[in-house]
């Protein structure tokens, strides 16, 4: 399989007053297109500073990130937008569906910024739903969900534009293990059937186990790479 | 317009939030629509005051009367084209607080100074054969219910008949209309020659002249050549346009658009800082949510239309319901004084500056806000939250 994304020599450097952090150094990484990739390491080893420069959440210090041939750490700011629009889903660990939408109308939103009409949009809504079993939860508000039903939500609002890419951080963190399971599986589908490439940053092993490949992080360096069996 | 159901959930987030902004933003505009109606008022229609027209007063005060005989030497001054007079009459009917206009006039030169009061050659004819006759605005005939053929008894304050009486009493023979909606429709005119031989005092002489000038661009030498004629005589002319006349009546009881330029301007800038807050602590509350619309590839100006939009939804809704309200009250609701505002509406271009002060609003109160919202790093903004 190709390679969908591609950092080389990424650095990553925050000011803290008069003070240089260096979160990430000289960090190389490749994700294979549809592959389910698990980022592990301690707090502050930088995992979620590398999938927001994987995401162009971010820009790095030093290095290059590609991502489906685009090098996307010198694009515009604009450009960078339109591309996550494109290109990027994101699956948070509290979810952040927007309270006041439906879970229906929170999967609509990265539509919006997409040329397609209504009727499309519904549809294109229905499936996102239809693939993390929601449908039947469509009009109910955020708070009318469990913690699962909304991160099922979240996972369908991540893919209901259709990306190539899925950045997952923490996705099973705030979850009991039954919903977290669900929502692992999901996550694998999405890679296995679908093709999605997905990059999930976890603490929890087992949520690890259930990726093709898993790569720890420690002060901003890669120190192991764990291949599934 | 896809955008709108986001704009209106959140507006629905903090619903004792929103509908206190709401309510303090329709407040201010009920308040807009009732001053300009009271201000537009207060210049006494001098938006439809005739720009060919002048009016000559007596130098030291308006109710210092004039010859009645300066009006054929005005008549042959250079420019003039038309001359005609006119008196404060003052009187009360049934009670002092039915205030209205009354004016002692020469019907058929009256008529010609003024084309927009329209009034049928019927009334015109019967206006000339009845020497008590008056002819009455529509909005005055409409509030008394006066019609043709009514007998109206007007106490006089000023003008004693040479009986002793101040009793007047008038045959209505004539309702006219006005050609405009600003047109003043609450004026009582009656015949000079009947109050002229009935008053007890001051007979021949006259409150004011209206003229017509040949040309409006020479209205000023016009002016001056009335004045210079009555130099140096025993009742020597101040003469101003119409406009200016109307002005200084209305400036009277101080300059009214000051006045209300200062309370407005007051209201609009204490509900910008309402709404400016509103939008603030909207746009803080939500740094999260906006990180990850951002995160999800809503531009940094898309995120600006956002809580623009949503502050000019505010406005709109407030500011809207408010001019609505206003204009309903002004229109349905007429002059609140009584008759001490015969013209009381909002005139189109009062409306116009009212919606487009509500969209003002809406973007000012938005702006910084949305700046703010527009500057967020969406990597600051997620772990913010």
């Amino acid at each position: 399989m190709s390679t969908l994304v591609r950092a080389a020599g990424v650095s990553k450097d925050f000011k803290r007053g008069a003070e240089t952090i260096h979160v990430l150094e000289s960090l190389d990484l490749e994700v294979r297109q549809g592959e389910f990739l698990a980022l592990m390491g301690p707090s502050g080893s930088g995992k979620s500073t590398l999938l927001n420069l994987v995401g162009g959440l971010d820009r790095p210090t030093r290095g290059v990130v590609e991502v489906g041939g685009t090098r996307i750490d010198d694009l515009p700011d604009r450009k960078l937008a339109a591309w996550r629009a494109r290109h990027v889903g994101f699956v948070f660990q509290f979810y952040n569906l927007l309270p006041v939408l439906t879970a229906a109308r929170n999967v609509e939103l990265p539509l919006l910024l997409t040329p397609l009409d209504k009727k499309a949009r519904r549809r294109q809504v229905a499936t996102a739903l239809e693939v993390v079993r929601l449908t039947d939860r469509a009009q109910h508000y955020p708070r009318q969900l469990s913690g699962g039903e909304q991160q099922r939500a979240g996972i369908a609002r991540a893919i209901a534009s259709d990306p190539s890419l899925i950045l997952a951080d923490e996705p099973t963190g705030d979850l009991d293990r039954k919903s977290g399971d669900e929502v692992l599986a999901i996550l694998h589908t999405l890679a296995s059937d679908h093709g999605k490439t997905i990059i999930m940053v976890t603490h929890d092993p087992l949520a690890a186990e259930r990726a093709d490949r898993t790569l720890h992080l420690e002060k901003g360096r890669l120190v192991e790479q764990e291949v599934a069996a | 317009m896809k955008y709108l159901h986001l704009l209106w959930a959140n507006l629905r987030r903090k619903k004792t939030r929103t509908i206190l902004t709401v309510l303090s933003i329709f407040v201010a505009f009920v308040l807009f629509s009732l001053l300009v109606a009271v201000e537009h008022a207060m210049d006494m229609g001098v938006s439809v005051a005739g720009e060919d027209r002048l009016v000559v007063r007596h130098k030291v005060s308006l109710i210092q009367l004039l010859p009645e005989s300066y009006e054929s030497q005005i008549e042959q001054v250079e420019g003039v084209a038309d001359a005609t007079y006119a008196t404060w009459f003052g009187g009360i009917y049934q009670d002092p607080r039915n205030y209205f206009a009354q004016f002692p006039v020469d019907p058929d030169e009256y008529l010609a100074m003024y084309p927009e009061f329209l009034l049928s050659e019927e009334e015109r004819a019967a206006w000339r054969e009845t020497r008590t006759g008056a002819v009455v605005g529509r909005g005055l005939a409409e509030k008394y219910g006066w019609k043709l053929g009514d007998k109206v008894p007007i106490q006089a304050t000023i003008w004693v008949q040479e009986d002793g009486s101040r009793t007047w009493t008038f045959d209505v023979v004539g309702i006219y209309d006005g050609a405009e909606q600003g047109t003043d429709d609450t004026q009582f005119l009656f015949r000079y020659d009947y109050f002229d031989e009935a008053r007890g005092m001051a007979k021949g002489e006259i409150g004011w002249y209206m003229i017509r000038v040949e040309d409006p661009e020479r209205a000023a030498a016009v002016a001056a050549a009335v004045d210079a004629r009555f130099a140096n005589s025993a009742a020597e002319t101040d003469t101003s346009t119409e406009k200016a006349f109307v002005q200084g009546f209305a400036k009277q009881v101080g300059n009214i658009g000051k006045m209300m330029a200062a309370v407005l301007g007051a209201v609009f800038f204490t509900i910008l800082l309402v709404a400016g807050n509103t939008m603030a602590q909207a746009v803080r509350e939500r740094t999260e949510e906006l990180g990850v619309l951002k995160a999800m590839g809503f531009t940094s100006r898309q995120v600006l239309g956002l809580v623009v939009g949503e502050s000019c939804l505010i406005s709109v809704l407030g500011g809207g319901l408010g001019l609505a309200l206003g204009w309903a009250l002004v229109t349905l609701g007429g002059d609140p004084t009584g008759g001490a505002l015969p013209i009381f509406f909002m005139p189109a271009p009062q409306v116009a500056l009212g919606a487009a002060l509500v969209v003002l609003l809406g973007l000012l109160a938005g702006a910084l806000p949305a700046l703010q919202a527009m500057r967020l790093r969406v990597a600051d903004a997620l772990r913010r939250g």
